[in-house]
Protein backbone atom coordinates (compact mmCIF):
# COMPACT_ATOMS: atom_id res chain seq x y z
CA UNK A 1 0.00 0.00 0.00
CA UNK A 2 1.37 3.00 -1.17
CA UNK A 3 1.46 6.72 0.32
CA UNK A 4 -1.43 8.50 -1.19
CA UNK A 5 -2.82 11.87 -0.71
CA UNK A 6 -5.43 10.89 1.89
CA UNK A 7 -2.91 9.71 4.43
CA UNK A 8 -1.43 13.30 4.54
CA UNK A 9 -4.92 14.83 4.54
CA UNK A 10 -5.31 12.35 7.88
CA UNK A 11 -1.98 13.51 9.43
CA UNK A 12 -2.48 17.28 8.94
CA UNK A 13 -6.55 16.47 9.90
CA UNK A 14 -5.35 14.99 13.26
CA UNK A 15 -2.48 18.15 13.28
CA UNK A 16 -5.28 20.71 12.79
CA UNK A 17 -7.40 18.91 15.48
CA UNK A 18 -4.63 19.05 18.16
CA UNK A 19 -4.40 22.60 17.23
CA UNK A 20 -7.97 23.33 18.08
CA UNK A 21 -8.22 21.10 20.93
CA UNK A 22 -4.80 23.04 22.45
CA UNK A 23 -6.83 26.90 22.24
CA UNK A 24 -9.29 24.96 24.09
CA UNK A 25 -7.28 23.23 26.79
CA UNK A 26 -5.15 26.18 27.49
CA UNK A 27 -7.36 29.13 27.99
CA UNK A 28 -5.65 30.95 30.55
CA UNK A 29 -2.36 30.23 28.70
CA UNK A 30 -1.94 32.70 25.72
CA UNK A 31 1.70 31.55 24.73
CA UNK A 32 0.59 28.07 24.32
CA UNK A 33 -2.65 29.55 22.69
CA UNK A 34 -0.32 31.47 19.68
CA UNK A 35 1.69 28.21 19.63
CA UNK A 36 -1.65 26.25 18.93
CA UNK A 37 -2.28 28.39 16.11
CA UNK A 38 1.20 27.70 14.84
CA UNK A 39 0.74 23.86 14.61
CA UNK A 40 -3.05 24.74 13.16
CA UNK A 41 -1.33 26.91 10.19
CA UNK A 42 1.22 23.93 10.11
CA UNK A 43 -1.50 21.44 9.25
CA UNK A 44 -3.04 23.60 6.92
CA UNK A 45 0.49 23.83 5.25
CA UNK A 46 0.65 20.24 4.81
CA UNK A 47 -2.30 20.12 3.12
CA UNK A 48 -1.32 22.67 1.10
CA UNK A 49 1.71 20.75 -0.25
CA UNK A 50 0.27 17.48 -0.27
CA UNK A 51 -2.32 18.89 -2.98
CA UNK A 52 0.15 20.48 -4.57
CA UNK A 53 2.67 17.85 -5.29
CA UNK A 54 -0.47 15.14 -5.87
CA UNK A 55 -1.90 17.09 -8.07
CA UNK A 56 1.32 18.55 -9.80
CA UNK A 57 -0.13 22.10 -9.31
CA UNK A 58 3.21 24.76 -8.19
CA UNK A 59 0.41 27.04 -6.64
CA UNK A 60 -0.47 25.33 -3.69
CA UNK A 61 3.52 25.66 -2.68
CA UNK A 62 3.66 29.64 -3.60
CA UNK A 63 0.51 29.76 -1.24
CA UNK A 64 2.53 27.33 1.47
CA UNK A 65 5.34 30.69 1.42
CA UNK A 66 2.50 33.13 1.63
CA UNK A 67 1.03 31.07 4.72
CA UNK A 68 4.39 31.18 6.15
CA UNK A 69 4.85 34.60 5.96
CA UNK A 70 1.56 36.05 7.68
CA UNK A 71 2.55 33.14 10.19
CA UNK A 72 5.59 34.63 10.89
CA UNK A 73 3.90 37.85 10.69
CA UNK A 74 1.79 36.95 13.30
CA UNK A 75 3.40 35.40 15.81
CA UNK A 76 5.86 38.77 15.98
CA UNK A 77 2.51 41.26 16.50
CA UNK A 78 1.09 38.36 18.97
CA UNK A 79 4.13 38.20 21.05
CA UNK A 80 4.91 42.18 20.75
CA UNK A 81 1.38 42.17 22.26
CA UNK A 82 2.15 40.02 24.54
CA UNK A 83 4.89 41.63 26.28
CA UNK A 84 3.21 45.05 26.60
CA UNK A 85 0.32 43.50 27.86
CA UNK A 86 2.62 41.79 30.69
CA UNK A 87 4.48 45.07 31.18
CA UNK A 88 1.07 46.56 31.96
CA UNK A 89 -0.68 44.28 34.13
CA UNK A 90 1.85 42.08 35.58
CA UNK A 91 0.48 38.49 34.05
CA UNK A 92 -0.87 36.95 31.22
CA UNK A 93 -4.28 35.20 31.80
CA UNK A 94 -6.42 35.97 29.23
CA UNK A 95 -9.66 35.07 30.86
CA UNK A 96 -8.62 38.62 32.30
CA UNK A 97 -8.62 40.58 29.18
CA UNK A 98 -12.52 41.34 28.74
CA UNK A 99 -11.74 44.73 27.94
CA UNK A 100 -10.38 47.07 26.11
CA UNK A 101 -9.14 50.47 28.32
CA UNK A 102 -5.61 50.78 27.51
CA UNK B 1 7.99 0.49 1.02
CA UNK B 2 10.73 2.45 3.01
CA UNK B 3 8.97 5.62 2.36
CA UNK B 4 6.51 4.12 3.65
CA UNK B 5 7.74 3.22 7.23
CA UNK B 6 9.74 6.92 6.87
CA UNK B 7 6.02 8.12 6.58
CA UNK B 8 4.41 6.45 9.53
CA UNK B 9 7.77 7.46 11.71
CA UNK B 10 7.26 11.46 10.88
CA UNK B 11 3.88 11.20 10.93
CA UNK B 12 3.87 10.14 14.21
CA UNK B 13 6.75 11.81 15.39
CA UNK B 14 4.84 14.76 14.52
CA UNK B 15 1.36 14.46 15.98
CA UNK B 16 2.94 12.85 19.54
CA UNK B 17 5.05 16.24 19.39
CA UNK B 18 2.04 18.17 18.84
CA UNK B 19 0.24 16.79 21.68
CA UNK B 20 2.99 17.25 23.88
CA UNK B 21 2.90 20.89 22.36
CA UNK B 22 -0.53 21.62 24.26
CA UNK B 23 -0.17 19.26 27.01
CA UNK B 24 3.44 20.28 28.52
CA UNK B 25 3.57 21.71 32.16
CA UNK B 26 6.56 23.92 31.09
CA UNK B 27 5.81 26.06 27.92
CA UNK B 28 9.89 26.10 27.43
CA UNK B 29 8.70 22.16 27.41
CA UNK B 30 6.06 22.99 24.39
CA UNK B 31 8.52 25.75 22.40
CA UNK B 32 11.04 22.86 22.07
CA UNK B 33 7.88 19.86 21.19
CA UNK B 34 7.31 22.64 18.66
CA UNK B 35 10.64 22.95 17.36
CA UNK B 36 10.35 19.03 17.02
CA UNK B 37 7.05 19.39 15.15
CA UNK B 38 8.12 21.62 12.79
CA UNK B 39 11.20 19.28 12.15
CA UNK B 40 9.05 16.47 11.42
CA UNK B 41 6.94 18.61 9.25
CA UNK B 42 9.37 19.40 6.67
CA UNK B 43 10.29 15.51 6.88
CA UNK B 44 7.30 14.95 5.14
CA UNK B 45 7.50 17.80 2.78
CA UNK B 46 10.91 15.90 1.88
CA UNK B 47 9.26 12.96 1.61
CA UNK B 48 6.44 14.94 -0.62
CA UNK B 49 8.83 15.86 -2.73
CA UNK B 50 8.98 19.60 -1.98
CA UNK B 51 12.42 20.24 -0.99
CA UNK B 52 12.30 24.01 -0.88
CA UNK B 53 8.88 24.68 1.30
CA UNK B 54 11.08 22.14 3.54
CA UNK B 55 13.88 24.26 4.31
CA UNK B 56 11.87 27.40 3.93
CA UNK B 57 10.02 25.80 7.08
CA UNK B 58 13.08 24.71 8.99
CA UNK B 59 14.39 27.87 8.52
CA UNK B 60 11.28 30.31 9.03
CA UNK B 61 9.86 28.37 11.80
CA UNK B 62 13.03 26.70 13.59
CA UNK B 63 15.10 29.58 12.97
CA UNK B 64 12.47 32.74 13.89
CA UNK B 65 9.10 31.97 14.89
CA UNK B 66 9.85 29.32 17.86
CA UNK B 67 13.13 31.25 18.86
CA UNK B 68 11.04 34.44 18.89
CA UNK B 69 8.78 32.42 21.18
CA UNK B 70 11.82 30.49 23.60
CA UNK B 71 12.80 34.26 23.88
CA UNK B 72 9.24 35.36 25.24
CA UNK B 73 8.91 32.95 27.23
CA UNK B 74 12.18 32.97 29.29
CA UNK B 75 11.71 36.90 29.23
CA UNK B 76 8.42 37.07 31.42
CA UNK B 77 8.42 35.82 34.72
CA UNK B 78 5.41 34.39 34.72
CA UNK B 79 3.84 31.44 37.36
CA UNK B 80 3.24 28.80 34.98
CA UNK B 81 1.93 26.28 37.58
CA UNK B 82 -0.75 28.85 38.26
CA UNK B 83 -1.55 29.10 34.75
CA UNK B 84 -2.84 25.41 34.65
CA UNK B 85 -5.33 26.27 36.96
CA UNK B 86 -8.10 25.81 34.35
CA UNK B 87 -6.64 22.42 31.94
CA UNK B 88 -9.19 20.11 34.25
CA UNK B 89 -11.94 22.41 33.85
CA UNK B 90 -11.64 23.55 30.14
CA UNK B 91 -10.38 19.32 29.17
CA UNK B 92 -14.36 18.37 28.72
CA UNK B 93 -15.06 21.29 26.49
CA UNK B 94 -12.11 21.19 24.39
CA UNK B 95 -12.29 17.66 23.25
CA UNK B 96 -15.56 17.75 22.57
CA UNK B 97 -15.00 21.04 20.47
CA UNK B 98 -11.87 18.94 19.23
CA UNK B 99 -13.66 15.52 18.32
CA UNK B 100 -16.38 17.55 16.46
CA UNK B 101 -14.13 19.33 14.43
CA UNK B 102 -12.21 15.75 13.98
CA UNK B 103 -15.69 13.83 12.77
CA UNK B 104 -16.77 16.88 10.75
CA UNK B 105 -12.70 16.36 9.05
CA UNK B 106 -13.14 12.60 8.93
CA UNK B 107 -16.73 12.76 7.14
CA UNK B 108 -15.25 15.41 4.42
CA UNK B 109 -12.48 13.10 3.55
CA UNK B 110 -14.32 10.19 3.23
CA UNK B 111 -16.76 11.40 0.93
CA UNK B 112 -14.11 13.35 -0.96
CA UNK B 113 -13.70 12.01 -4.51
CA UNK B 114 -10.46 13.43 -6.57
CA UNK B 115 -12.33 15.40 -9.40
CA UNK B 116 -10.39 16.50 -12.16
CA UNK B 117 -12.76 18.83 -13.54
CA UNK B 118 -12.80 20.50 -10.09
CA UNK B 119 -9.10 22.06 -10.63
CA UNK B 120 -9.00 25.95 -10.96
CA UNK B 121 -7.76 27.59 -13.87
CA UNK B 122 -5.10 28.85 -12.18
CA UNK B 123 -3.21 25.39 -12.13
CA UNK B 124 0.81 26.09 -13.02
CA UNK B 125 1.69 22.36 -13.68
CA UNK B 126 5.06 21.47 -12.31
CA UNK B 127 7.44 21.13 -15.09
CA UNK B 128 9.15 17.83 -15.07
CA UNK B 129 12.86 17.89 -15.40
CA UNK B 130 13.39 20.86 -13.18
CA UNK B 131 14.25 20.54 -9.77
CA UNK B 132 11.66 22.01 -7.20
CA UNK B 133 13.66 25.22 -6.00
CA UNK B 134 14.17 25.96 -9.84
CA UNK B 135 10.37 25.35 -10.42
CA UNK B 136 9.15 27.80 -7.84
CA UNK B 137 11.78 30.28 -8.62
CA UNK B 138 10.23 30.57 -12.05
CA UNK B 139 7.18 31.39 -11.26
CA UNK B 140 7.69 33.11 -7.89
CA UNK B 141 8.57 35.68 -9.35
CA UNK B 142 6.92 36.30 -12.50
CA UNK B 143 3.22 35.03 -12.46
CA UNK B 144 3.39 35.41 -8.34
CA UNK B 145 5.34 38.91 -7.81
CA UNK B 146 2.62 40.93 -6.86
CA UNK B 147 1.62 38.19 -4.08
CA UNK B 148 5.46 37.89 -3.63
CA UNK B 149 5.64 41.75 -2.66
CA UNK B 150 2.56 41.43 -0.87
CA UNK B 151 3.72 39.26 1.18
CA UNK B 152 7.10 41.47 2.14
CA UNK B 153 4.89 44.25 2.80
CA UNK B 154 2.87 42.17 5.23
CA UNK B 155 6.41 41.16 6.89
CA UNK B 156 7.48 44.94 6.69
CA UNK B 157 4.76 46.18 8.59
CA UNK B 158 4.61 43.28 11.09
CA UNK B 159 8.33 44.13 11.80
CA UNK B 160 7.52 48.14 12.68
CA UNK B 161 4.55 47.14 14.62
CA UNK B 162 6.40 44.74 16.51
CA UNK B 163 8.93 47.75 17.30
CA UNK B 164 6.20 50.27 17.64
CA UNK B 165 4.80 47.92 20.79
CA UNK B 166 7.54 47.07 22.55
CA UNK B 167 9.91 50.17 22.28
CA UNK B 168 9.59 51.74 25.71
CA UNK B 169 11.18 55.58 26.57
CA UNK B 170 12.72 54.33 29.99
CA UNK B 171 12.99 57.01 32.56
CA UNK B 172 16.16 55.96 33.93
CA UNK B 173 18.15 55.02 31.49
CA UNK B 174 21.24 57.15 30.72
CA UNK B 175 21.56 58.65 27.20
CA UNK B 176 23.59 61.35 25.75
CA UNK B 177 22.02 64.79 25.70
CA UNK B 178 23.59 66.46 22.11
CA UNK B 179 22.32 70.17 22.52
CA UNK B 180 23.23 69.92 26.72
CA UNK B 181 26.81 69.11 25.07
CA UNK B 182 26.93 71.66 23.27
CA UNK B 183 25.84 74.74 25.24
CA UNK B 184 28.71 73.29 27.49
CA UNK B 185 30.91 76.78 27.82
CA UNK B 186 34.27 76.80 29.04
CA UNK B 187 33.54 79.33 31.99
CA UNK B 188 30.55 77.44 33.32
CA UNK B 189 33.38 74.06 33.90
CA UNK B 190 36.79 75.33 34.00
CA UNK B 191 38.38 77.77 36.48
CA UNK B 192 41.92 78.92 36.18
CA UNK B 193 44.01 79.30 39.10
CA UNK B 194 46.95 81.03 39.52
CA UNK B 195 48.47 78.87 42.35
CA UNK B 196 51.02 80.69 44.75
CA UNK B 197 54.20 78.04 45.39
CA UNK B 198 53.89 76.97 49.19
CA UNK B 199 50.02 77.73 49.38
CA UNK B 200 48.19 75.34 47.38
CA UNK B 201 44.35 75.85 46.70
CA UNK B 202 41.66 75.90 49.17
Amino acid sequence: MTIGLNHYLVVAAILFTIGILGIFINRRNVIVILMSIELMLLAVNINFVAFSVFQNNLVGQIFTMIVLTVAAAEAAIGLAILVVYFRNRGNIAVEDINQMKG
Amino acid sequence: MIENIIFYVFSAVLLTSAVMVVSARNPVHAVLFLILCFFNASGLFILLGAEFTAFILAIVYVGAVAVLFLFVVMMLDINFREMRQGFKRYLPIGATVGLILLAQLVLIMSAWIRDPQGIAKSTVLTPNNVENTRAIGQVLYTQFFFPFQVSGLILLVAMIGAIVLTLRDRKDAKRQRVTQQMDRKISDVIEIVKVESGKGIQ
